[in-house]
């Protein structure tokens, strides 16, 4: 038998359902992994060691009693945005301080009660606004596979938890590719559902119309798992779509016969040099392999995507973001007056990023811009939702890169823009609600390295297609077997 | 010397009768210990979101249909942008470019009875904040030492409802007023109660040449809790307005707080903030498509609306401008006293008992009429005999003592108790021959010209006949008798 931090949810869940190893045991080697290696990858804010080990004892004793669990004993790393009961959630940034939590967010409590075990609340840049794990104000997170590089971002510490076996799988929140590209950059499958797919009740909103929870994963069929176990209706969440959600653990594939893979014309991979070019070529030369019919396709108005993004995000955030005035919770700085204390309160408690995206937002709702900046911004995510609709008249999924580049190196992208490029790709479908994924495709010499570093390929469907997009994704995993490639670094 | 015309709008504030509040499973209701009734939504816990509250939104929809407002297809939630302690989100879910209805008006009358109709700018649907407390001596935020905030009322649905400036006095103000309060109460959806806070309101008054069409220069009223402080604030403050435009001064945009002591308004704020709400659509919120069975139901099933009822009672049941007040003021009451009409057939006749000795007997029991033991079939009996002259008034006070008592229906007492008024000449002829026997002082001073003492024997015979004679027969026969 493979080490138990080795194995994926389906096994470990199975083995454990069938008493052949206790969630006790699945808990402690797991636990025994973090102390040894989380010291230098940096993948958990606040570790969760004593609440796993009786939440392990639970799962124990309800196995005990009969009970079918699909995630029995599985360890999951929870993004450090997600609320889970009686654990301090910083969001990565300082002005929550060291507020515990009394709630429990839909997703993980859905996680939990399918006997799924959070070992610990992962790092991520600060309210999820970054590419990089750099913006946190809660401590770095090294790339397990490149110890001198970035795990991507926003949701790097559970793509870094899951590469290093520190969980068996993570949850991540993707807002315009906080999934997909540190999923790329760590080597693991990440899984953006389609949006309202997953309730975002308790998890802290960044912008509110695009954020999406979804799985990070070694196994495509461990995040279709995630994703099932996660998904559906939830009364706290208007936003949350009231739809069945089909299996789609059955839904994996061993080939893709029958489906017409929609290459983007518009995203020409020549752009990113010949090594990645060359990549991406072979990627898109295995899909055909397998089966698939590729079609050219054209998103013409993607390329507005980050500008739309980058007024739509900021202008939902700085309103989201304004209850963190040190009124009620969270940090407090005081002042003469309320005004001074929040003005104290918000200077201490926020990064520059995020108070750099507090101001773009606010100027783009403020009166006599709005309609310039806002509502224009809203009239081109239509379009690029259009653009969607009618590529997908001519084809079943669209393949892409999940990121122009592998994963950087610290302080690499010291210019915002630069760090908003690296979502290039991910922001059109995060506009249009689709669902996307990235799954491991080889890997590149990256700019410096000493090791080759791991690449995604993005797949996306139409809305609703999870089913297919899962299906299609395990087909070119299984054939490929990109992600045995990788070595972590520690 | 110039004669002005004051022109009042009035902005409502009015919390919405429902079990949860606006946007979480929190209960709604008013007091209670602070920050007991809040969850992690209404506190604003990094992570919650808001659901909205189906009854609210019908509610505004049966607000909207009584006002004759249109209602939209699609209607949207807004946030409203601004930093304040007791807002905990720090924005505060409103509608802005699509409330739940659109336009309409409220129709309201007068003491003498004239109809009035003012339109409204606006209907929308938000959420309350929260209440801040300020510790130290005052209670004001100027020298406290410290803010409490109990956060119970933060989140409870609330209706904003502002007019159009076309209200011209104070009692004009208060008709409008009083109209919104008995139709919301009518319609059941707001306890309306200005002590509690579930009605709050604010007046823009301004004053204007009596000829001119142009607004002038509004100020703000702000402070007033109850319907007689709002009267006192617009009179004092359209006085004030007046004596600084005659003494040449200029009347400065402002918002200004009633005190009720001093009797006066007093600059609160001199210089509107102007704030940007940046108002923007709540993501977290999908769009209302507001159903069209749904209005149609809600609109087939609004009640008889005050002013409708006020119309009838005044132009077909002909009540005066008083009695139809106190009639609508009650909505039950008014039911009652339409069974009673029903019963009796006669309108005029029902409001004397049910407003006059009825009422009394209510007050003095502390009890509704509707919940006494007198039924309006009864009212309407008791109606008819009198209007029949089957019993005069004095049985009929006593009638109504005994239905009160609960003796049931009064024409079943006449008829067991042989209480009937008489005017059978065949009846009453002997009481009168016997009175004339027994006063013959009497009957001879009324042949000697003292004819006063009619009056006197009129009142024998109605004792000896036990009040069952009818009085203007006995008065014809014994004239007739004295020759
Ligand atoms: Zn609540």
């Amino acid at each position: 038998m493979r080490p138990v931090i080795e194995q994926s949810a389906a096994e470990l869940a199975r083995a454990v359902g069938a008493k052949e190893i206790s969630a006790r045991d699945v808990i402690e080697a797991t636990l025994a992994q973090i102390d040894a290696v989380d010291g230098s990858v940096g993948a958990y804010i606040t570790s969760l060691h004593e609440m796993a080990r009786a939440s392990a004892l639970a799962v124990d004793r309800r196995i005990a009693a009969g009970e079918k669990m699909r995630l029995a004993g599985v360890p999951v790393a929870v993004k450090d945005n997600m609320c889970l009961a009686g654990t301090r959630t910083t969001c990565g940034s300082k002005i929550l301080g060291d507020w515990i939590a009394p709630y429990t967010a839909t997703a993980v409590q859905r996680i939990i009660e399918a006997g799924g075990i959070p070992v610990g609340k992962s790092n991520l840049d600060e309210f999820a606004m970054g590419s990089s794990c750099e913006n946190s104000a809660r401590g770095i997170t090294r790339n397990p596979l490149a110890l001198d590089r970035v795990p991507g971002g926003s949701s790097g510490g559970s793509a870094a938890a899951v590469a290093s076996r520190q969980a068996v799988v993570g949850l991540g929140s993707d807002t315009g590719g906080s999934i997909r590209e540190p999923a790329a950059f760590c080597g693991v499958t990440g899984f953006k559902p389609t949006y309202g797919r997953v309730s975002r009740y308790g998890l802290i909103a960044f912008a509110s119309s695009l954020d999406q929870i979804g799985p990070l994963a070694r196994t495509v069929e461990d995040a279709a798992l995630i994703y099932e176990v996660m998904a559906g209706h939830d009364g706290m969440d208007s936003t949350s779509i009231d739809r069945d959600v089909e299996p789609a653990v059955t839904a994996m594939r061993s080939d893709l016969r029958g489906l017409r893979i929609g290459i983007v014309k518009e995203f020409d991979t020549g752009k990113l040099g010949h090594e990645i070019d060359a990549l991406y070529k072979r990627a898109f030369a295995d899909l055909r392999k397998l089966g698939a019919d590729l079609v050219d396709v054209s998103l013409p108005t993607a390329e507005f995507g980050l500008a739309t993004y980058y007024l739509i995000a900021p202008a939902e955030c700085s309103s989201n973001l304004a209850r963190f005035d040190g009124v009620r919770y969270g940090l407090r700085v005081d002042g003469a007056d309320v005004g001074e204390m929040y003005e104290r309160t918000r200077a201490a408690g926020f990064g520059p990023e995020v108070k750099r995206r507090i101001l773009i937002g606010t100027y783009a709702l403020s009166s006599g811009y709005y309609d310039a900046y806002y509502v224009k911004a809203q009239k081109v995510r239509t379009l690029i939702a259009r653009d969607f609709q009618r590529a997908f008249e001519e084809c079943d999924l669209i393949a892409c890169p999940a990121a122009s580049s592998p994963a950087f190196g610290f302080n690499a992208k010291s210019d915002p823009y630069s760090m908003y490029l690296m979502d290039y790709y991910t922001i059109p479908m995060s506009l249009a609600g689709l669902p996307a994924l990235s799954v491991p495709c080889g890997s590149v010499t990256g700019e410096g390295a000493h090791e080759p570093l791991p690449m995604g390929l993005q797949l996306c469907g139409p809305l609703f297609s999870e089913c297919a997009l899962l299906g299609a994704a395990h087909a070119y995993e299984q054939a490929s077997q990109h992600a045995k490639e990788y070595k972590l670094a520690i | 010397m110039t004669q002005w015309e004051s022109v009042i709008g009035i902005e409502c504030h009015v919390e919405l009768k429902t079990n949860s509040k606006m946007f979480c499973a929190c209960p709604n209701e008013f007091g209670g210990e602070p920050n007991t009734k809040v969850c992690p939504v209404c506190l604003a816990l990094p992570g919650a979101l808001p659901v909205a509250n189906k009854i609210a939104i019908e509610h505004m929809i049966r607000a909207g249909l009584a006002f004759g407002a249109e209602i939209p297809e699609f209607s949207k939630f807004d946030r409203k942008n601004y930093f304040y302690p007791d807002m905990p989100k720090d924005y505060q879910i409103s509608q802005y470019a699509m409330p739940l209805t659109q336009g309409g008006a409220v129709r309201y009358w007068l003491a003498d009875g004239s109809m009035k109709e003012c339109r409204l700018t606006r209907i929308h649907l938000e959420e309350d904040t929260g209440k801040s407390l300020h510790a130290g001596t005052t209670g004001r935020i100027a020298g406290s030492s410290h803010s409490l905030i109990d956060f119970n009322r933060a989140g409870v649905p609330l209706m904003e409802c502002v007019s159009e400036p076309e209200l011209h006095s104070a009692d004009e103000a208060i008709g409008y007023l009083e109209a919104l309060k008995r139709t919301f109460v009518q319609l059941g959806i707001s306890d309306v109660k200005m002590e509690e806070g579930s009605l709050r309101c604010d007046a823009n008054v301004s004053i204007r040449p009596a000829a001119s069409t142009e607004l002038g220069t509004k100020a703000e009223i702000k402070n007033m809790n109850s319907f007689r402080s709002v009267h006192r604030a617009i009179e004092s403050e359209i006085a004030r307005q007046i004596e600084i435009v005659q003494s040449g001064g200029r009347v400065v945009q402002e918002t200004r707080g009633w005190d009720e002591g001093a009797g006066r308004t007093h600059t609160m704020r001199s210089k509107e903030q102007t704030h940007d709400y940046r108002y923007f659509p709540d993501p977290d919120l999908v769009p209302v498509e507001v159903d069209r069975e749904l209005v149609e139901s809600i609109r087939t099933a609004l009640p008889e609306l005050p002013h409708e009822r006020f119309a009838r009672y005044r132009g077909h049941l002909k009540l005066t401008p008083a009695q139809a007040t106190q009639l609508i003021e009650d909505a039950a009451l008014g039911d009652y006293f339409d069974a009673c009409v029903s019963a009796s057939g006669h309108a005029q006749q029902s409001a004397n008992f049910v407003l006059g000795d009825l009422a009394r007997l209510a007050n003095e029991n502390r009890m509704a009429l509707y919940d006494s033991p007198v039924r309006p079939e009864h009212v309407g009996e008791l109606v008819r005999m009198v209007e029949s002259k089957t019993i005069n008034s004095k049985i009929a006070k006593d009638l109504i003592a005994r239905m009160w008592a609960g003796d049931g229906s009064p024409a079943a007492i006449v008829e067991r108790e042989g209480l009937a008024q008489s005017s059978d000449v065949g009846t009453i002829d002997p009481f009168i021959d016997e009175v004339l026997r027994a006063n013959e002082k009497s009957v001879m001073d009324f042949r000697a010209g003292k004819t006063n003492v009619l009056g006197f024997l009129v009142g024998q015979v109605m004792k000896a006949s036990a009040g069952k004679a009818n009085p203007r027969i006995v008065q014809e026969r014994m004239r007739e008798k004295l020759g």
